[in-house]
């Protein structure tokens, strides 16, 4: 019997080094953003004093700006879900009929998600510019072209103003993402057998109809799919932001991860830095189990 | 098609080519052929900006991270998919929970804890989470590929005196290389462009990588946007090259995962 312990042992030395780093930098962190998120803390004094829900009461209660920072990262969210997506599904309904250099496409298409967020921003940055930008030099030059005047008048620092600035974010963030849409979705259409287009076809069914009858109802499990992975990305959206606007301005920007970061970098409260982490945890966690809900009803397959 | 090709690949262009512009011509100049390349802001980025060494400390995280991440994952996937011991889906399901609960505010908790360990601001200090961080997705996409490799094979390296250990490295890993290409791609794409660890952890600046520096330069020099993209250029050119080698390898993964998920 003690050659099998040994071998047991063994076994165990093959996931050692895994667990290890698990339980140090996931199980441990998890614990202690509990703790500390009934604790007033400025992460650098030895003494924490415990302060029960009164983190989570004044963030639920007395705390607009996080509010407003979800419903802005929602606002970018529900533009990724709707624009981004439809877009990504055009796309790849096109390339699903096998044009030329569909193959091309998908390359171009996904190289912006391969960027990291900083380069976009930094770029964007440029682009939305107020002064020297791009955006506003080629409305100049439209409306040069046009003689509409109104294409000249729309220029503007993009992302300093109020009134633009999250619509621009989220048209950066909607640029970077739709590629990884594009391509899972162009997986599930290619993942429907031919034959059920064809046998539509003898029946007599037209475009609109094969794709209102057979490919939406095929794909809705692909639609969950994007559609969760599109709301946890953009949700937590965070190097755009910080690369563009930094949540400016005066908060119109602001994302629950720039909040976080400011509760815990500006002001040195680490346990509320922490109950806003958990906050927007329960936040997410409910979203997508509203989401997956949702799927199912409209699933016929996996009820 | 062709216009969201151009709106994909435009912004990446006209970054390279205002890399090449001077100071004086780049605000003037909006065309993207330029006919007189000034080279000179590369080697201004490089130098001056410091762009050199985040260059080379991307590269050294990339592989230090990305190299761990295999070995780690990989023994660990090989022990899930063959060996047999206690726990053994209990300890599975664990270690891929992350992948299905968000913790938005794991990074707060994370630098308390680096920081009682004396970690922060040391390379280390960025290493290991990341590794970390990695585990889950390759250790789920290795071990299901482990279970698909005949035993055959093991049992007849077994009789011939192989010990598990010599399994592993002789012939599942080399076996698993598909897989394993697919987990490299894509924990290399993620280290490069990571950036709020970076900022969270690295406050030296011979200690940061490309994403951090950049963020630095542009809050430093707001106004050199010539050498502002050639630090661009550093930072996107290898990755965007890796993936156009790579990309039949992370298009047919993102297609796999896709339709299995």
């Amino acid at each position: 019997m003690n050659s099998k312990k040994i071998r047991t042992f063994r076994s165990y030395l093959f996931i050692l080094p895994a667990l290890l780093l698990f339980i140090i930098f996931s199980i441990y962190p998890f614990i202690k953003i509990f703790q500390l998120s009934v604790y007033s803390w400025d992460g650098i004094m030895p003494t924490m004093n415990f302060v029960g829900f009164f983190n989570f009461k004044d963030i639920i209660f007395h705390n607009p700006i996080w509010w407003r920072s979800i419903g802005q990262a929602g606002y970018i969210t529900l533009i990724a879900l709707t624009f981004q997506n439809v877009l990504a599904l055009i796309l790849a309904l096109i390339c699903d009929r096998g044009i030329k250099f569909g193959q091309g496409y998908r390359v171009i298409f996904f190289i912006p998600p391969v960027l990291s967020g900083i380069v976009v921003g930094l770029i964007w940055n440029w682009i939305y510019n107020g002064n020297y930008g791009l955006l506003n030099h080629w409305l100049v030059q439209l409306s040069k072209w046009t003689h509409i005047s109104c294409f000249a008048n729309l220029q503007r620092a993009w992302l300093a103003e109020p009134k633009t600035a999250l619509t621009a974010v989220a048209v950066i963030n909607m640029w970077k993402g739709f590629g990884w849409g594009f391509l899972i979705l162009l997986a599930g259409l290619q993942s429907i057998p031919r034959q059920l287009y064809e046998a539509a076809k003898v029946d007599g069914a037209n475009a609109w109809q094969s794709f209102r009858r057979i490919t939406v109802p095929l794909m809705i499990p692909t639609f969950g799919i994007v559609s969760i992975l599109t709301i946890l990305g953009a949700m937590q959206i965070y190097d755009i932001i910080a690369s563009t606007t930094n949540g400016g301005p005066a908060y119109h920007t602001e994302v629950p991860i720039t909040r976080i970061l400011s509760a815990m970098q500006g002001n040195l409260q680490f346990g509320y830095a922490c109950a806003m982490g958990l906050v927007f945890g329960v936040v997410l966690l409910s979203v997508s189990l509203i989401q997956i809900r949702l799927s199912r009803k409209l699933n016929p397959v996996a009820v | 098609m062709i216009l969201v090709s151009l709106a994909c690949v435009f912004p990446l262009l006209w970054m390279m080519s205002s890399s090449l512009k001077t100071q004086s011509t780049v605000f003037s100049d909006m065309s993207l052929l330029v006919l007189k390349p000034c080279w000179q802001n590369y080697i201004t980025a490089w130098v001056k900006g410091n762009f050199g060494i985040y260059f080379l400390n991307s590269v050294f995280y990339t592989i230090a991270i990305v190299g761990g991440i295999v070995l780690i994952s990989s023994l660990a996937a090989y022990a899930f998919a063959r060996l047999k011991f206690p726990f053994k889906n209990f300890l599975f399901i664990l270690l891929l929970a992350p992948m299905m609960v968000p913790i938005p505010g794991g990074f707060v908790a994370l630098y308390v804890l680096l920081n009682k360990m004396g970690l922060i601001n040391t390379r280390i200090g960025y290493i290991l989470p990341q590794i970390n961080a990695g585990l889950a997705m390759s250790i789920f996409l290795l071990k299901s590929f482990f279970e698909k490799i005949p035993r055959d094979l093991e049992d007849s390296a077994r009789i011939d005196g192989c010990s598990r250990l010599g399994i592993y490295w002789h012939i599942c890993l080399p076996l698993a290389r598909p897989a394993l290409a697919i987990v490299i791609v894509y924990n290399v794409l993620y280290v490069w462009n990571e950036y709020l660890l970076a900022m969270l952890i690295l406050s030296d600046k011979s200690l940061m990588p490309l994403t951090r520096g950049l963020m630095i330069f542009h809050g430093e020099h707001v106004t050199q946007y010539p050498v502002l993209m050639a630090g661009m250029c550093i930072a996107t050119i290898p990755i965007v090259l890796l993936y156009l080698i790579m990309q039949k390898r992370i298009v047919e993964g993102i297609m796999a995962g896709a339709v299995k998920g």
